[in-house]
């Protein structure tokens, strides 16, 4: 499997304090690279440094490489850059206006403005997020309106609609309750064959559950990075073993 | 224990007299509007059939008369078309300047400035709001005034346009901030999420912060409005007064608050006339309840389409 994203010797400081401590590791093309680790060890901004989000952050500074498809980030145009890596937050976020305004609000921006055409990415994108028989006779009311779950669903489903490669999580299923979980989870399984994953989560046992890799950082560092069977049956680094026993945390 | 319960009603007390007494001023003034303005309909005193100037006024011709002439030296004529239609004029023009150039100006403010020139441009704008309107009038009749006699080559500068060009410049400050803060306050997340779709922070501003903060921004024109239809004293220096419907930007025009500050003066104490700017400033006080609750009505069916 190629290479899709892959950071070497990757430091971050913001405001001089390091955040990322020479980070090396690969994400695979269709794979589910889980990132698990206690808060504050740095998952969030790896994240943000693939899609650069982080540069809205003032006194931020990178060093080494961090390159998709083998080109770094910095090298892409941020608007095709960030239609390539699609992210979702931890907390939804329905964008003003309806069901139909916020999935089709990503291609809208690549200028598609053909009805039809924007009928049929919504509904492909809904049906890709597993929202579309709970939504589809309400395309139009506000977005607002749904449940939590829905929401997380609705923001998978509008990232699915810029047709992107990877698609980053950022602890999607946090503020979730179990049911909408195991609906984003079944959605990630399915949705492998296309797409690549990078799921940032605090939750070790959806990291077991969904991930093909798991990679463990813990403050700012990368400790381990294997198989995620490996990584829970049997750690190389005591650190990643007390973390994913519960010892830590 | 004692102690608290008695600070705890004090305080509760203390609140709901300053609530009550806000609400029992307000009404004060509408009843004071009505009782007198209601006299000019329903004379308390003598009518002398000879003298045209006694004679009580009808709702209809009031409301609909298409002349006001109070001095008229046979028949008075007391119609406020012209005056509600020069409010109106003026006011419209006016926001129609301002609205576009307060909201972009907001989103400049809100959306592009970072630390201490954000902090100084917004205590310029609303140092602006604060300023003195007869100096605005002044810079109106000394400054605007001739330059839009030579630019637009008519006799005189002082007109419609003056008067809204002029409305405009003092409800932009009010637009501009009070759109800002409806801007300041959507969630950052919301751009976050913008930018991870591939958006511009200038799409993002317009598709997603201005749509989000609409309630805020239709709050922020309504302060607008209100600020340009009670305008006194700048309008009546800049807009030549003359009480007739205006057929273009360049004639003068009268409008209601100009009308009852001219004219309270000169009119005779407990005449038709003295109670008939008080039913004036009665539609007045109508024009700005009515849009109030046209605003309101508005904002709470955007919360009801946007929330829970």
């Amino acid at each position: 499997m190629p290479e899709k994203i892959s950071a070497r010797g990757l430091n971050v400081a913001v405001h001089g304090s390091p955040v990322l401590r020479d980070i090396s590791l690969s994400v695979m093309a269709n794979e589910i690279l889980a990132i698990i680790g206690p808060a504050h060890s740095g998952k969030t901004t790896f994240l943000r440094c693939i899609n650069r989000l982080i540069e809205n952050q003032p006194g931020f500074v990178r060093t080494g490489e961090l390159l998709l498809d083998n080109r770094d980030v910095r090298q892409w145009d941020i608007d095709t850059l960030r239609r390539r890596v699609g992210m979702i937050f931890a907390t939804p976020i329905p964008l003003p206006g309806t069901i139909f305004d916020n999935v089709a609000y990503g291609p809208r921006l690549k200028g598609v403005r053909n009805m039809r055409r924007l009928a049929e990415i919504v509904e492909k994108s809904l049906r890709a997020a597993f929202l579309w028989d709970e939504v589809k006779d309400r395309l139009f009311s506000s977005a607002l309106r749904l449940s939590g779950g829905q929401q997380q669903r609705l923001c998978i489903a509008r990232t699915l609609a810029v047709e992107p490669e990877v698609v980053m999580m950022d602890e999607p299923c946090s503020g979730l309750d179990p049911i909408s979980t195991a609906q984003i989870e079944q959605a990630m399984r399915e949705l492998k064959q296309s797409y690549t994953f990078i799921l940032v989560t605090n939750n070790v046992k959806q990291a077991a559950r969904v991930s093909d890799r798991t990679a463990f950082f813990l403050s700012g560092e990368l400790v381990e990075l294997g198989p995620t069977a490996q990584i829970f049956t049997a750690p190389r680094d005591k650190r990643t073993d007390d973390y994913v026993s519960g010892r830590i945390g | 224990m004692k102690r608290r319960r008695i600070a705890d009603r004090g305080v509760r007390v203390l609140f709901s007299v300053n609530a009550v007494l806000a609400a029992a001023v307000l009404l004060g003034i509408l009843i004071f509007l009505l009782a007198y303005g209601i006299r000019a309909f329903i004379p308390a005193g003598a009518v002398d059939p000879e003298d045209p100037s006694t004679q009580p006024l009808t709702l209809g011709g009031f409301l609909f008369g298409a002349s006001w002439n109070p001095d008229a030296y046979g028949q008075p004529e007391y119609g406020i078309v012209p005056l509600l239609l020069g409010s109106l004029i003026t006011t419209v023009l006016a926001l129609l300047i301002a609205i576009p150039m307060g909201i972009a100006g907001a989103v400049f403010i809100a959306e592009r400035l970072r630390g201490g020139v954000r902090v100084a441009v917004k205590m310029a704008v609303e140092l602006f709001a604060g300023f003195p309107s007869v100096v605005i009038g002044f810079f109106g009749l000394l400054v605007l005034g001739p330059a839009l006699a030579r630019v637009f080559n008519v006799p005189s500068g002082l007109n419609v346009l003056n008067a809204s060009v002029l409305l405009a410049l003092m409800s932009l400050p009010t637009i501009i901030s009070v759109s800002d803060d409806a801007l300041r306050v959507v969630p950052h997340s919301y751009r976050e999420a913008a930018y991870a779709l591939g958006a511009s922070p200038w799409t993002t501003a317009i598709r997603v912060i201005l749509p989000a903060a609409r309630s805020g921004i239709l709050a922020a024109v309504m302060l607008g409005f209100g600020r340009a239809v009670g305008e006194t004293m700048a309008v009546l220096m800049v807009a030549g007064n003359a009480p007739i419907i205006p057929r273009s930007l360049f004639d003068p025009v009268r409008t209601i608050t100009t009308t009852i500050a001219i004219e309270l003066g000169e009119s005779a104490f407990n005449s038709i006339h003295f109670f008939a700017l008080f039913a004036l400033g009665f539609i007045l006080f109508l024009i700005a309840l009515f849009t109030n609750l046209i605003a309101e009505a508005l904002i709470r069916r955007e919360k009801r389409s946007f929330t829970l």
